[in-house]
């Protein structure tokens, strides 16, 4: 089967032409050894079918990011037959810097000129069959979102298998390129996978990757030290010399009209003002976390909630009337529906708040939220950029730690992975939700939010007190593009949505399931003891560990129990809590064991206390260090445990 | 003259970076490379806002202070 690769810039609509390819034939995996996400899809052209793999988005293709390493490993190393390029026809020139190092390798590319009706709305105007004649490559002109020109594109693309190219060679002024031919030189005989030109342009250009790669040949090393010594590494020039010629190239073959104020700038306006920007940010946040519950819960939720109950009942009397073991009928009853149906309830909320989150980022708003939080961040020691990897942290915290690999600096990066979990994730949600229901049934919105309020607050006091200790003195710089304002495609919001949404249902299929029989099995232990007493093993354990929480007011066992459960999944606290309350309802229960005061201290517990297991995984994957993983999960605890005594403590001065 | 100088509206073109290799090179490859002409669309309070080529680009302060500028006039 023949393979085209996909590549592109952030923004130029990549992925939405890649949907539009392969529609929903398309699966999720990671590139060997790293954890870049590896998308991989199929399409059928003429009754063959071909892969299309989906490389990262990037601007360029140094060492510069673990994403760039994997796009061109594959475009060299990988052997695709073609590699369509994206190009964003609104912005081509700066697009066309990723083109020419395609071309550079020897790459067979097809350019598919993306976002042409944009283009030709802003009345850019491109000559197209000069520039491909110039480029000596097919261009395509596309419109992923409004489906246009993918036939077309697919069409050029199989007829370009096989075609014959060879690398593009660039004049990078008389010195430089004479240093490309001895290093060329140099490199001749030797055993490298890569094209030689290719790599000695590489070496000139600094890319730590190769000169690692090459240094394991002590005469190139020698030479390297040499040209070092003799400053003679020229990486901005190169950059430089590339753009004179995308100019030169591009040179009377695309005009644009000048100084035209666009829908986008309007909008900039008022969305990144002084006066407006943060007070508009506050504002969708507020509506976005109101109508996550007023739709996800109060209407979509109790239809779900009927409905699981309906089976529920269903199940155990089908079972019954079947004279199933008894022990299963309470497994089923109590440990299945009592636990993992607790959570089940959650997903119209997880949903609609998963919805709004993929708006944000499709319209294009989140980089304006990180632009005009850019100010408050750097007053504790970040900046606007890791505002994203919080966002993306409402969502899980998992992907809002991935997030954090589009800061440069390590600084940055670093104090955003640490602080990240106090963003409340969706899986803590349940958790609010069931609380807020029993103690605040009018005043939801505003308690959710507020809770919201405080991790983020949190989050900022924590980022400020690393920067003054554990990460002193590095400089921290804000680069980011703000790409133009679009209206969100359904199409991929929904995608989007459905991905998260189905990772939220594995977990509840999966760990959580787990999590649910482990318990249910200790509160059936030792036998003949009444089922989730307290003097079942599970009742021992969390009677144990409950005094602790007693300063905090919640020193049940069962809360105790639930918590550490909530170690291994977040949803999991809301299965626990109501497979121990079982067969009380929940709602009922917790009136019953908690007072509004220990509701509130529990629910700010559950907020800043330690995160998942699969996000402390992350924090170790990502910092490379078990130490910092452990560092995270005791300080996240003890934050959460002083925050919730003081809550409770002084609560009770007032009540 | 430093990019933070220039005044909204305004055009400039990129005479030198003096910041670590790392976002120097970044800049570059964004567009911000020696010579480029590029248009000052917000500089107030925060990042200021570039337009490079077609598109918009926010560059902390810090680093924009960094970036040597001539103004162009049209």
């Amino acid at each position: 089967m023949h393979t085209i690769a996909l590549v592109g810039n952030p923004n130029s609509g990549k992925t939405t032409l890649f949907n539009a390819i392969t529609g929903s034939n398309q699966h999720v995996g990671n590139w060997p050894g790293v954890t870049v996400e590896k998308k991989e899809g199929f399409f059928t052209y003429k009754d063959e079918k071909y892969t299309l793999v989906d490389l990262p988005g990037s601007y360029t293709l140094g060492a510069f990011s673990e994403d760039e390493i994997v796009a061109r490993d594959f475009v060299l190393k990988g052997n695709p037959d073609v590699v369509i390029n994206v190009i964003d026809a609104t912005n081509i020139k700066r697009n066309l810097y990723l083109t020419i190092q395609l071309l550079e390798m020897g790459a067979n590319v097809v350019l598919a000129l993306n976002m042409i009706d944009e283009a030709k709305s802003k009345k850019i105007n491109i000559d197209i069959k000069r520039l491909s004649e110039r480029l000596n490559v097919p261009i395509v002109e596309t419109s992923a979102s409004k489906k246009i020109g993918v036939d077309e594109l697919l069409k050029v693309t199989v007829e370009s298998i096989g075609r014959k190219t060879k690398p593009l060679e660039i004049s990078y002024g008389k010195y430089i390129d004479q240093e490309i031919v001895n290093i060329q030189k140099l490199l001749e005989n030797k055993d490298f996978l890569y094209p030689k030109r290719w790599m000695a342009i590489k070496i000139l250009e600094n890319d730590r990757e190769i000169i690692s790669l090459v240094s394991s040949d002590s005469e190139i090393k020698a030479y390297i030290d040499k040209l070092r010594e003799e400053d003679k590494i020229f990486e901005l020039d190169i950059v430089d010399k590339r753009y004179d010629y995308i100019n030169n190239i591009t040179r009377e073959l695309i005009k644009e009209p000048e100084n035209v104020l666009t829908t986008t700038d309007k909008f900039d306006k008022v969305l990144t003002s002084y006066i407006f920007g943060v007070p508009i940010f506050a504002l969708i946040m507020a509506t976005v976390f109101q109508l996550t519950f007023k739709i996800g819960q109060d209407f979509l939720g109790g239809y779900v909630e009927s409905f699981i109950g309906y089976i529920a009942t269903l199940v155990e009397n089908l079972l019954i009337s079947i004279n199933a073991p008894e022990l299963l009928v309470s497994f089923i009853s109590e440990g299945f529906f009592g636990g993992v149906g607790a959570v089940l309830v959650f997903v119209p909320l997880i949903v609609v708040l998963y919805f709004f989150l993929a708006i944000l980022e499709d319209t294009g708003y989140m980089a304006r939220a990180a632009y005009v939080m850019d100010s408050l961040m750097r007053k504790v020691g970040l900046q606007g950029k890791s505002f994203i990897s919080m966002i993306v942290g409402f969502g899980c915290n998992v992907p809002g730690i991935m997030s954090t690999r589009t800061l440069e600096n390590k600084k940055d990066r670093m104090i955003a992975i640490l602080i990240n979990p106090f963003m409340s994730c969706g899986a803590r949600l349940p958790v609010y939700m069931v609380f807020i229901g029993a103690f605040f049934p009018k005043n939801g919105g505003i308690v959710l939010f507020l809770i919201y309020a405080l991790g983020i607050t949190m989050a900022l006091i924590m980022a400020k007190v690393f920067s003054k200790t554990l990460f002193k003195g590095e400089e921290t710089h804000f680069i980011m593009e703000l790409p133009p304002y679009r209206l969100p495609s359904m199409n991929s919001v929904f995608r989007d949505m459905w991905e998260k949404v189905w990772e939220f249902l594995k977990r509840a299929g999966t760990v959580i399931f787990l999590v649910v029989t482990i318990l249910w099995v200790l509160s059936m232990l030792p036998a003949g003891v009444e089922p989730y007493s307290k003097e079942s093993l599970l009742g021992r354990i969390g009677s144990f560990l409950a005094p602790i929480f007693t300063p905090a007011g919640f020193g049940t066992w069962q809360a105790s129990v639930s918590l550490f459960a909530g170690i291994a999944a977040k949803e999991a606290i809301v299965g626990t809590l109501g497979m121990l309350y079982s067969p009380m309802d929940l709602t009922e229960a917790l009136r019953m064991n908690f007072t509004t005061l220990s509701a509130i201290s529990y629910m700010v517990m559950v907020l800043l206390y330690t995160p998942c297991a699969a996000t402390i995984a992350t924090v170790k994957r990502e910092t490379n260090s078990a130490k910092w993983a452990l560092f995270m999960a005791i300080y996240t605890f003890l934050l959460g445990y002083i925050m919730a005594v003081l809550v409770y403590q002084i609560g009770s001065l007032f009540i | 003259m430093v990019l933070t100088e220039i005044k909204p509206n305004c055009k400039c073109k990129i005479k030198n970076i003096s910041k670590g290799q790392m976002a120097t090179k970044r800049l570059y490859e964004l567009g911000l490379n020696t010579g480029a002409e590029v248009k000052v669309e917000k500089n107030d309070f925060g990042p200021v806002i570039l337009r490079v080529y077609g598109n918009k680009l926010a560059l902390g302060r810090g680093l924009a202070e960094q970036i040597e500028v001539e103004e162009v006039n049209n």
